[in-house]
């Protein structure tokens, strides 16, 4: 294969593809020697991602930095949360300590691939939700928030990191914070699936979009009982980087 | 012998839109005439050897994995809420059939949008599987669900068109939820094999699992009769 002549074909089909294909081409001679970060069964980890710091394009930093403000705010309410002796998590706590934990790894895994381009954590602020640490119930809605808008965002973010080990990553991320967010919602008692747009308490915003029903075709016409409940449940939908830092700027994010 | 999704038949969509369909689905992408290349050297696909199932090449062998993924889980929850085991709780039957019912519209889906590029519908061998257990049942019902996940992730990178890349997106989080929601059922709240386990998610990084397409046909082979054959996906 002609790797040059192929992109110049993508070109010619498509004026806006020059500026999308230039960073993940020059990257694809980057590491042409590196086959390895792709061998079969491997989950494509931290030494994948940081050994390739130093090629990083501008576009792949944003992507990764968004990612990184907000692996620190969910790090940061699940760790003031649990130093409060007085919090009551009930039979809960085990839930939170593996939760905090792999948010945690989130925040080192994308501070280490990003290296110097690192953003600073900001200062965070709770108080549009003045008894999240002393209303257990309270703490579960926004936990519930962090957790969607998180699989959202990451979601919202894999088309820039297209054909490039980035997206594996971030993939891999976006799952763990699917399966929080199911586990969120089972202590609230509701449903692991994102029912329509229902908000269930949460700010509207987080699931603004999500009683869409149309993936190439309207799901609902091609099965008997494909009702808007069941479509709607089992496709979750992207925000952008826009709407996600509109739900997490109260919050402190910038 | 019973097919993986016995009602097909019933829902009057087939493959009959066919290749147009999915050059409709192709065509809005920034690099479908990519994608359509790939698409046309399809046509010239040789006959699978040993009558295995041939996934196909490119984005079209992507879909059919993970249409083989569907058919399994549709079959496997079926099965389940025809043949409950004993003690299952109301609530329980309820979220079977729940998960059967959104498993079932990815595959009408992933059929509509390959046409007649689809794989035919495959016969599920559950002989490992004690359907009047319930801790064989959960166990087996996670383990496709990882299985899925794991699937999508590996696949994202090898995904040539932007549109069943953004459609494995909104996929693989409920696959996810599935999972975290069978394995809670399972190990209620366990920091070590529950909805997020150190069994699954790396204990340093964080991160879920990712499969490429051989791994995961050689972990879903088990389960059904045909042979099935991804030596035409894409390799890295």
């Amino acid at each position: 294969m002609n790797i040059f002549q192929l992109f110049s074909d993508i070109e010619n089909v498509d004026a806006d593809a020059s500026d999308k294909l230039s960073y993940y081409s020059r990257r694809y001679f980057l590491r042409k020697g590196t086959k390895a970060a792709t061998a079969v069964a491997l989950p494509v980890a931290l030494a994948s991602i940081t050994q390739e710091a130093f090629a990083q394009s501008t576009e792949v930093q944003e992507v990764l930095n968004f990612a990184l403000k907000l692996e620190y705010l969910e790090e940061d309410f699940y760790q003031r949360a649990l130093s409060q002796a007085t919090f009551d998590f009930g039979a809960d706590r085990p839930v939170f300590e593996q939760i905090h934990k792999h948010e945690a790894s989130h925040v080192k895994l994308l501070q280490t691939a990003l290296g110097a381009a690192a953003a600073p954590k900001p200062a965070l602020k709770y108080d549009a939700f003045p008894d999240v640490f002393s209303n257990y119930q309270t703490f579960l809605i926004v936990a519930q928030a962090f957790e969607d808008t998180g699989v959202r965002a990451y979601k919202g973010q894999a088309p820039k990191l297209y054909k490039l080990p980035e997206l594996t990553t971030a993939l891999q991320i976006h799952a763990v914070e699917a399966r929080h967010a199911a586990e969120v919602r089972r202590l609230r008692e509701g449903r692991v699936w994102v029912t329509k747009n229902e908000s269930d308490g949460a700010p509207a915003a987080v699931y603004a979009g999500e009683e869409n029903t149309v993936q190439k075709v309207d799901v609902r016409t091609l099965g008997p009982g494909f009702s808007d409940i069941v479509v709607t449940e089992a496709f979750d939908e992207p925000l952008t980087k826009e709407a996600v830092l509109a739900i997490v700027q109260p919050f402190g994010v910038v | 012998m019973s097919k993986l999704f016995p009602d097909a038949s019933e829902t009057g969509l087939r493959a009959s839109l066919g290749r147009r369909t999915f050059l409709r689905f192709a065509g809005i992408s920034s690099v479908s005439a990519l994608t359509l290349a790939t698409l046309a050297c399809d046509d010239h696909r040789p006959a699978p050897l040993n009558g295995a199932v041939d996934l196909g090449a490119g984005d079209v062998g992507i879909m059919n994995l993970a249409y083989s993924q569907e058919q399994l889980e549709v079959a496997f929850y079926s099965q389940v809420v025809q043949t409950p085991y004993s003690g299952i709780t109301p609530e329980e039957l309820a979220f079977f059939t729940d998960l059967r019912d959104r498993e079932r519209t990815h595959l009408e889906l992933f059929k509509y949008l390959l046409g007649d590029k689809a794989i035919p519908m495959l016969t599920p061998n559950f002989s490992s599987v004690n359907f009047s257990s319930r801790e064989s049942v959960l166990k087996t019902g996670h383990t496709f669900e990882d299985l899925g996940v794991a699937a999508l992730n590996g696949a994202g990178r090898l995904v040539t068109d932007m549109e069943l890349l953004a459609l494995s997106g909104k996929i693989v989080s409920v696959e996810a939820r599935h999972a975290a929601l069978l394995r809670d059922l399972l190990h209620p709240k366990s920091p070590a094999l529950g909805f997020a386990g150190d069994d699954i998610i790396t204990t340093d990084t964080g991160l879920d699992r990712a499969f490429l397409p051989p791994q995961v046909v050689m972990m879903a082979q088990p389960f059904i009769q045909q042979k099935i054959s991804a030596e035409r996906l894409p390799k890295a």
